[in-house]
């Protein structure tokens, strides 16, 4: 696990290209940063990945005013780089997105880009792929928990 | 015999060997100690201590240095244009640089000053001077974006300027180069100077909130040139002070002609009187020409407006406003110490300086101590005035900033050298060679309340064998001594832009934190800003097109425009999406001639084109903004005039319909 954390850490190294890691490693504090990529990792949950939800309600049904909210902030922050079929523009697309992540990580991920860059297998492996670091698109969490119930109507949720 | 006359020749000449070089500065090798290093540096990855405003001069910007490490942290531009920010060429930013003579795209930045409450420095903005075309600009230091430009009327050289009072209330603006008021008949011969040239200092009014600037009144004053200036704090708040030279009212060879004077002036102002007499009406609205010119984030978008009055007030017949103070040999620095009683005058051709106590004044004031006037200003009398003189500090003093621990230091020009003295005592306590010849200093502080006494920085005018050369023109450099010692030591030598004069410094806490990272792009209310990719499109409305462009990494929406004629007018709106620091994204189109666009998050720019000729045009990001940077690239096709080619827009697809994405529906 600790080999693996090192190689990504290296692979992200490699293919940031100049961009910015994250913010938080641009403070006084680096030694801090570093602490916590290794630290935490113990206790990280994969299933979960790393930010403030730990356990996201959802209905059986969809909440179609959170979805209509959601669909409204993917036009103007996320249909730049995801498209709604399972086909990669910039990310990858949505189609399917529910089934593959649980919605704590999608929401976290959403949040919390950088930190699960440098630390989440899953999102390392999509790095891997776009080539492209997600970008911080600064979503409320009520923005985040809209967006996720809009994945959930492009999966076909009624 | 012989040979004791030629040990006496080889020892008068050694001895005058000596003697010449003493007269020079010492070399860097013996002024530099051992832990200088060590002190100036700062390790990869870590922040300096001070934020360092320094003026450029003759380049007409700002630039930002970290204090101790001396490092280029940011180049603000502010009155000169700057295509690689887009400054000045984006048709949000030329606004900034119009004036009542049209868009003037340069200037020579001489003076800042940071915002202040309470007679501390506040981190809110900081205000800079347009020395040619004369303006006053106000710097916000949460975006480091020049935010408002007022222009001055009759006003020509604003050089004591922009420095404010301790609470913000006012800038100053001092015209150097007296002249005709703008409502007079200028056509006048320049030899009439002492009949038709007048002196003109502006007060302009911040507002405590919005740091907005406007024109409170201006005070006509006699034709001489107002050279620096500081306001009164503390016990002397309510007051400012300007050096004047030229008292001869000279209009040719001013070198010789305005240096026939044993004593020149300090002018003391009393704004608080002048405010009275603005608010009985003691004013004449004058007409006048001049533009105000503010810059709104929400909007991305500066307007320009041209205002037509001014209140002047006469301080000839309005008595009680202005007072001369004889000062020796044509005074450059006119400094107030940190508890404003003692105001410190720098005759640049006295071999002394005088520092006056405010107490003594208000006193000579009260008995009315004078010893005549001087174009209808009472002048008080010199040892009235005085609280004491520093003698022999060296030669040419010009500026002098505090310590906060009761000392001032003073630039010499000619002597090549700053000198420490004590306020109370006025005995030298310490004196460094500077390479070469000092202007401004600066302390972080150092004309507020609260000095930090950590550092002085110098700004040399003269560098000559400091640097590598580079060819006929050298850089002009700042030097950084630390001076929390007996001793001031010199740490570190840095180059600067332009040409620096006055600098402000301040410890990092007070802006770092207050530092924006991007625009919300919810609240971008650009008319033409395009809020997703779903909205990106390309309007014509007869020869004007309008591309309503989106960057993200790494994609324009639209990447290929068709339809585009000969003689179109085309603006690219172009809208960054990205909504995370320090990711900006340049918009560049071939042959256009004016700059790039570099355009933060969140934010929306505009660049004009008029195509020269059909063709290909490719258009891409300049600024590296990811992996696939070098694939963030268009094109757009120009075709004759006459040519029935639709207008047509897409990304993904090379023709319509445009939609890459897809809506959900």
């Amino acid at each position: 696990m600790k080999k693996l954390i090192v190689l990504g850490a290296v692979t992200l190294l490699l293919t940031s290209c100049g961009n910015n890691n994250s913010a938080e490693n641009k403070d006084n504090a680096a030694p801090g940063a570093e602490k916590t990529a290794s630290a935490d990792n113990p206790s990280y949950d994969p299933k979960r990945g790393e930010g403030k939800f730990t356990s996201v309600e959802v209905g059986a049904n969809l909440d179609t005013a959170r979805a209509g909210s959601g669909n409204k902030i993917y036009m103007v922050k996320c249909s730049s780089c995801h498209k709604l079929t399972d086909e990669k523009l910039v990310g990858p697309g949505w189609k399917g997105v529910t089934g593959r992540h649980t919605a704590e990580w999608i929401m976290n991920f959403a949040t919390n880009p950088d930190k699960m860059l440098d630390k989440d297998p899953k999102a390392q492996a999509m790095l891997e792929l776009c080539l492209v670091r997600m970008p911080n698109q600064n979503l409320s969490d009520d923005d985040a928990r809209n967006i996720y119930e809009f994945m959930r109507k492009n999966d076909g949720v009624k | 015999m012989k040979s004791t006359k030629t040990t006496l020749a080889a020892t008068i000449a050694l001895m005058l060997l000596i003697a010449a070089n003493s007269c020079k500065p010492k070399n860097a090798g013996n002024a530099v100690s051992g832990d200088a290093a060590s002190k100036a540096y700062v390790a990869p990855g870590k922040y300096d201590e001070f934020y360092n405003f320094v003026s450029g001069g003759f380049s007409g910007q700002m630039s930002v240095y970290g204090i101790p490490s001396g490092r280029l942290l940011r180049v603000i531009p502010v009155f000169s244009v700057d295509p690689e920010k887009g400054y000045g060429y984006s048709e949000e930013t030329k606004p900034m640089l119009n004036t009542s003579h049209g868009m003037v795209p340069w200037d020579d930045l001489h003076h800042e000053d940071l915002s202040q409450t309470n007679g501390e420095i506040d981190g809110r903005w900081i205000f800079a001077n347009a020395n040619n075309t004369p303006r006053v600009a106000r710097v916000d230091l949460t975006t480091f974006h020049t935010a408002e430009i007022l222009e001055l009327p009759n006003s020509a050289g604003n050089h004591s300027s922009p420095f404010i009072t301790e609470n913000t209330e006012y800038v100053v603006a001092g015209t150097r180069f007296s002249v005709p008021p703008d409502n007079a008949n200028g056509d006048v011969p320049i030899n009439s100077y002492r009949k038709n040239f007048k002196g003109t200092i502006s007060f302009i009014k911040v507002d405590k909130s919005t740091g907005a600037m406007d024109i409170a009144f201006q005070l006509r004053c006699p034709g001489v040139d107002f050279d620096l200036s500081h306001a009164g704090k503390g016990k002397s708040h309510g007051w400012f002070f300007f050096s004047c030279y030229n008292t001869e009212q000279a209009n040719t060879l001013l070198e010789v002609n305005a240096s026939q004077r044993d004593k020149d002036f300090i002018m003391a102002v009393n704004w608080k009187k002048a405010e009275e007499y603005l608010k009985a009406g003691k004013g004449e609205k004058q007409t006048v020409r001049y533009a105000h010119n503010v810059y709104n984030e929400k909007t991305h978008s500066a307007t320009s407006e041209i205002k037509t009055e001014v209140i002047v007030l006469d301080t000839k017949a309005l008595k009680e406003i202005c007072y001369f103070i004889p000062c020796p040999k044509s005074p450059h620095g006119c400094d107030v110490d940190p508890t404003g009683e003692y105001i410190v005058g720098s005759g640049k051709l006295a071999a002394l300086i005088p520092v006056f106590s405010f107490d003594k004044l208000q006193k000579a004031i009260a008995d009315k101590d004078f010893i005549g006037d001087y174009e209808g200003i009472p002048v008080v009398k010199y040892e009235s005035a005085l609280y004491g003189e520093v003698k022999k500090p060296g030669l040419g003093p010009l500026h002098t900033e505090f310590d906060g621990k009761g000392n001032a230091i003073t630039t010499f020009f000619v002597s090549s050298e700053i000198v420490k003295w004590n306020i109370k005592d006025l005995k030298i306590l310490d004196r460094q060679p500077t390479y070469y010849s000092p202007g401004h200093l600066c302390i972080p502080g150092g004309d507020t309340k609260k000095p930090n006494g950590k550092y002085v920085i110098v700004y040399n005018k003269i560098t000559k064998d400091r640097y590598l050369p580079t060819g006929p023109e050298l850089a002009q450099s700042a030097q950084l001594f630390d001076i929390t010692g007996d001793k001031m030591q010199l740490i570190l030598d840095f180059p600067t832009i332009g040409e620096p004069h006055y600098a402000q410094a301040v410890s990092a806490d007070v802006i770092k934190n207050n530092s924006l990272k991007f625009y919300k792009i919810e609240d971008n209310s650009h008319p033409f800003v395009t809020k997703g990719e779903a909205d990106a499109r390309v309007v014509r409305k007869d020869k004007r097109v309008d591309v309503y462009l989106t960057a993200i990494r790494s994609h324009f929406v639209p990447d290929n425009i068709e339809g585009i004629k000969m003689g179109d007018e085309v603006y690219w709106h172009v809208t960054n999406l990205e909504q995370d620091w320090d990711v900006p994204h340049g918009f560049a189109v071939k042959g256009a001639i004016n700059g790039e666009l570099l355009v933060m998050p969140g934010e929306t720019q505009t660049l004009k084109w008029t195509p020269e000729k059909t063709g290909i045009f490719p258009f891409y990001c300049t600024d590296f903004c990811s992996a696939l940077h070098q694939e963030m690239q268009g094109y757009v096709r120009v075709s004759p005039a006459g040519s029935s080619l639709p207008l047509t827009f897409s990304t993904g697809k090379n023709l319509p319909p445009a939609d890459s994405t897809g809506q959900f529906k």
